[in-house]
């Protein structure tokens, strides 16, 4: 038999940590501030799950590690370097696995960084969001830039690898606004770089006064559009291509982790609400976790599982996502690939007049997006997908 | 069967909302016609649809037993008709099935025009009219006032106005006195050959078509046999009857009396408003002089949204088909829709009740098509077309000119909004034929092209007057004028389903209107889209809905994907509400939202 169709994608864990210090008004991660919490019992919970998962997908050769949030850099170093050995235990690793954490950057969790090193972790992804005090305020965000930069100069001595995340089209900001400060990140030797344009999400604080009528000052689409277009021309020069739709780095430096996502890799999720996709035999599932902490912790430790569903990905499903995801990557889907994965081939009449109007492109069996594609994905999703 | 000098027959007339249903509540209730745990509130609107517009639709009748101050019990028969213009011709036939009307008047509002066209179409019917003042319970109630504006502009005595309070109950007794008292009782030979008048009919899954009657001379009674003498056709009648307001069997109905019949006719199209019904052995001399049948005035299109829905769309539209003569359909293939149908309606209110009643109770998602008066086009050669869908309008040149119905307008407003009903008027290509006062009130009459009301104008009226105003209208013929075909092409292409006629002097207002409509309507695509408005392959007014720069999500891992393939199917799902023209997109709702106007 050839190989498994994952492999083409990779294996990696996500660990999910749902806790932070505030609410960011933005944000709709499954994160939650408490008072208290007892690293030692979320210790074994995590230890518990990659057990159970390693029990499932035993011997695959693991490629990333990825501790998301939430706020990671708010577990205890003992807790990670416990996660990270266990791991480590379970499932034999590349050679150069990435082990990434989530790190937001203030002082405090900046003293952590050599226990994370220590522990195992060799790329952070740092939430630094915006380069400008008002903004970070108006974003809710816990930092200065001051201390974001000194956070960031930290990881860049700790860490071979460090990127950071900004959020751009935010109130009131101009292209020259953004040009400044894109300026400014670009200069400071991350060797990865997220560049989010702002989503009002519903459910967040955003949403809310968004709705009501409030958060006044957001660039209409044209505006987000000629950001767009700045970002991709100011990263080029850089020698940061996008890879992604919104991430950049050079050809070694891209996030080997979230790669797996979008190239339809095999995942494990552990932690409240992280989903996975595994693929058992010729049956590729899709598992979600209880998305309250208690309850899947409680879970965890009364049965010994945190799954909470487990459904399987039909032939068609899987080609939509495969089409959803890969077609953010600069490299694109491969066609033949895809009549593997749902036993039909790609019906092309339906790219015809997006390969015309320079939407997409064809070499080979490579399917991708050109660059003026790539921000219209999601209209071009809707022509494709059955 | 019931002495003649004990029958009192009558309708109430109304302008909207001047308490018609609430009085006919009263009525019913307190001669105890209806069990006070079954009464409910507007109880002769039976359809949902009326419920929840508050309009009535139907003629409803009831039959009350009314026992009166004389000491002699009474028999009432109500005939409740609806007050809307597009019923107008309705209305003017149930008319005939009684001798006498209530008028009633709200008394904090005064006369209104559906007042005056009613109670118009009641004195053409030679009734007696007995007027209510309704609403004295309200603070703002100004009987005098009213009474002195009833004799003013409908010219009858109403210094013996009944004041009352449908609300409270209040002078319910004295209107019903008034009915035996004020209003003339019926006249009839119970010995000579029957003659019944057809009132009206509808069909009732149960019973097949159940017939309204009004008997005028004769006997009938459960198992006869009878002749519709204008159709031919021939019945046993199988179930006599009388509303109350639920159906009751009666052995049989007298002159004067008026009730229902079933005889297993299969279609409402069987019947015929206005038929003379008599025996089939012992016919009467002469018939009833009849009625035109009523015939639809507005035209659209109705096409499913989803293209498989199509045969489902044509069951339903012969069943409504079925139990309302008044609607018409053909079927209609559009370059652009795909096959639907051609409907035609007694106005646009009768249009919306048919297409909601598709929609609600058929679920059938529809695109709507601009609303369309029939043209008469006279061609070169001599002959005379009917146009009934501007898509269907011939090469212009084979035409020597178009002719356009037109209506007379009476609408009635407080001063203060006059100035901008006249401008209204005016930019709809009205010409006033009247203007006095009534009151405080102006009172306007305009000849207008059809065309030009049909689709908003009454919204437009409505909003311009913060719903001071009121409207009727009725048709008063033909006229040459300067109309031509204008279409629409959406990225280069037209689209035959927004081709309207307009007049030449306004067709770069209302082109440049519709792009722009249009540019709001369409969502923005992967390239840009030009929106021209042309006459003849001449472009008169054009937009560009510009290129779509941007929509992508800005974070998608791992743990969105399912989320965000829900999202996705969920919007491709809503592309299928959308008509593909070429490459472009059109929502179903812009068919027709294209039309209004702001102005
Ligand atoms: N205060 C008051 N309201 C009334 C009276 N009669 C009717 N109404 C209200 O006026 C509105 C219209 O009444 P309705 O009977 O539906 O009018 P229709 O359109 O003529 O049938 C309803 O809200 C009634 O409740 C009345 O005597 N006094
Ligand atoms: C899991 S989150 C947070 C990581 C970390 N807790 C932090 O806030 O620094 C990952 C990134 O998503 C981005 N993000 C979150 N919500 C967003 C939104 N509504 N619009 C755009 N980007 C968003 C932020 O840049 C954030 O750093
Ligand atoms: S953006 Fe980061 S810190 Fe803020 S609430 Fe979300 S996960 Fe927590
Ligand atoms: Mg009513």
């Amino acid at each position: 038999m050839s190989r498994p169709d994952w492999e083409e994608g990779g294996f990696g864990l996500y660990i999910h940590w749902p806790f932070c210090q505030a609410k960011c008004p933005y944000c709709d991660f499954n994160s939650h501030v408490v008072a208290q919490i007892d690293q030692d019992r979320w210790k074994r919970a995590y230890l518990s799950e990659v057990e159970r998962l390693a029990a499932e997908l035993p011997g695959r050769t693991l490629q990333s590690v990825f501790f998301g949030g939430g706020t990671p850099s708010l577990m205890a170093p003992e807790t990670v370097a416990a996660v990270v050995d266990s791991i480590r235990k379970a499932w034999p690793v590349a050679n150069d696995i990435e082990i990434t954490l989530e790190a937001n950057p203030t002082s405090v969790e900046a003293g952590r960084f050599r226990g994370y090193r220590d522990a195992g972790i060799n790329r952070v992804s740092m939430g630094i969001q915006a380069l400008n005090d008002d903004d970070l305020r108006r974003l809710g965000r816990l930092h200065s830039v001051a201390e974001a930069r000194t956070a960031f100069d930290t990881a860049r001595d700790v860490f071979d690898r460090v990127s950071f995340d900004l959020i751009y089209a935010r109130q009131h900001q101009t292209v020259g606004d953004w040009r400044a400060e894109l300026t400014e990140a670009l200069s400071m030797a991350a060797d990865h770089l997220s560049l989010y344009q702002l989503t009002i999400e519903p459910g967040t604080a955003f949403g809310d006064r968004f709705a009501n009528g409030g958060l006044k000052g957001l660039p209409d689409d044209d505006l987000g559009a000629d950001m767009y277009a700045l970002t991709q021309d100011l990263c080029d020069k850089a020698g940061l291509p996008a890879y992604e739709v919104s991430n950049h780095a050079g050809d070694m430096a891209q996030s080997r982790h979230n790669l797996i996502y979008w190239r339809a890799g095999d995942w494990g999720g552990i932690g409240p609400g992280a989903h996975g996709r595994h693929t058992i035999g010729t049956q590729r599932f899709a598992t979600e976790t209880a998305l309250s902490p208690m309850e899947w912790l409680l879970h965890v430790e009364k049965q010994g599982s945190g799954e909470s569903a487990r459904t399987e990905v039909s032939p068609e499903d899987q080609g939509t996502e495969y089409l959803m995801m890969g077609l953010r990557l600069a490299e694109g889907i491969d066609l033949a690939r895809y009549q593997r994965m749902t036993g039909d081939a790609f019906d092309t009449t339906r790219l015809k007049p997006l390969i015309e109007d320079g939407f997409l492109e064809i070499e080979g069996s490579r399917l991708r997006t050109t660059n003026a594609g790539r921000p219209l994905l999601n209209a071009i999703l809707r022509d494709l997908i059955v | 069967m019931t002495d003649l000098s004990r029958i009192r027959n009558f309708s109430i007339v109304a302008h909207i909302d001047h308490g018609k249903s609430t009085l006919a509540d009263r009525l019913i209730q307190l001669t105890g016609t209806v069990a006070e745990r079954d009464m409910q509130e507007q109880i002769l609107d039976a359809m949902d649809i009326e419920r929840e517009r508050g309009i009535t639709i139907k003629a409803n009748t009831v039959r009350i037993e009314y026992p009166a101050q004389d000491g002699e019990t009474y028999i009432l028969n109500l005939i409740d008709t609806p007050g809307h213009v597009d019923f107008a011709y309705e209305v003017s036939r149930s008319m005939q099935a009684v001798e006498g009307s209530l008028l009633v008047v709200d008394a904090t509002q005064g006369v209104e025009a559906q007042t005056l066209a009613n109670v118009y179409q009641a004195i053409d019917a030679d009734h007696e009219i007995v007027p209510v003042l309704n609403k004295i319970d309200l603070p703002a109630a100004e009987p005098d006032r009213v009474k002195e504006q009833i004799e003013d502009v409908i010219g009858i005595d109403a210094q013996d106005a009944i004041e009352i309070s449908a609300k409270t109950g209040l002078g319910i007794p004295d209107v019903l006195e008034a009915i035996v008292t004020r209003l003339p009782a019926p006249k009839g030979d119970r010995d000579a050959p029957l003659k019944a008048m057809l009132v009206d009919s509808y069909y009732d899954p149960y019973l097949g078509v159940v017939v309204l009657i009004r008997v005028i001379d004769g006997v009938v009674k459960k198992g006869d046999r009878v002749r519709m003498m204008k159709t031919g056709g021939t019945y046993q009648i199988d179930k006599l009857g009388v509303f109350r307001p639920k159906m009751q069997d009666i052995a049989e109905l007298g002159p004067g009396e008026i009730g229902f019949l079933t005889a297993s006719i299969k279609q409402v199209r069987d019947t015929r408003v206005g038929d003379t019904i008599t025996h089939e052995k012992k016919q009467c001399q002469t018939a009833l002089p009849g009625f035109k049948p009523s015939q639809p005035v507005v035209f659209c299109g109705l096409f499913p949204v989803d293209t498989n829905d199509f045969e489902d769309l044509r069951d339903a539209i012969e069943k409504l088909a079925l139990n309302d003569a008044s609607f018409s359909s053909e079927m209609e293939t559009s370059a652009a829709l795909g096959f639907g149908f051609r409907c035609g309606f007694l106005g646009l209110l009768h249009l919306e009740v048919i297409r909601d009643r598709l929609e609600r109770e058929y679920d059938i998602d529809l695109i709507t098509t601009a609303p369309s008066v029939i043209y008469h086009l006279h061609m070169k050669d001599g002959e005379v077309v009917e146009l009934h869908n501007p898509a269907d309008m011939p090469d212009q040149t084979l035409i020597d000119h178009v002719e356009e119905p037109r209506i007379k307008a009476t609408i009635l407003v407080p001063d203060e909004y006059l100035g901008d009903v006249l401008t209204l008027c005016h930019d709809r290509r009205g010409e006033q034929l009247d203007l006095t006062y009534a009151g405080t009130r102006a009172m306007v009459v305009y000849d207008l092209p059809l065309n030009e009301v049909v689709f908003d104008f009454y919204d437009r009226l409505k909003s311009v007057t913060k719903g001071y105003a009121s409207f009727d209208y009725q048709m008063i013929g033909y006229r040459a004028d300067n109309l031509v075909k204008m279409q629409i092409l959406v990225n280069e292409e037209p689209v035959d389903a927004l081709s309207i006629m307009v007049h030449r002097d306004r067709a770069e207002m209302r082109g440049r209107a519709m792009c722009e409509k249009l540019k709001e309507l369409i969502p923005r695509h992967m390239f840009k889209i030009p929106i021209q408005a042309a006459i003849g392959g001449r472009v008169i007014a054009r937009e560009t809905i510009a290129a779509l720069r941007k929509d992508v999500t800005a974070k998608c891992y791992g743990g969105d994907a399912t989320r965000k393939k829900k999202l996705l199917e969920k919007q491709k799902a809503g592309k299928k509400k959308m008509r593909q023209f070429g490459k472009v997109e059109i929502p179903q709702s812009a068919f027709i939202n294209a039309l209004k106007m702001d102005s």
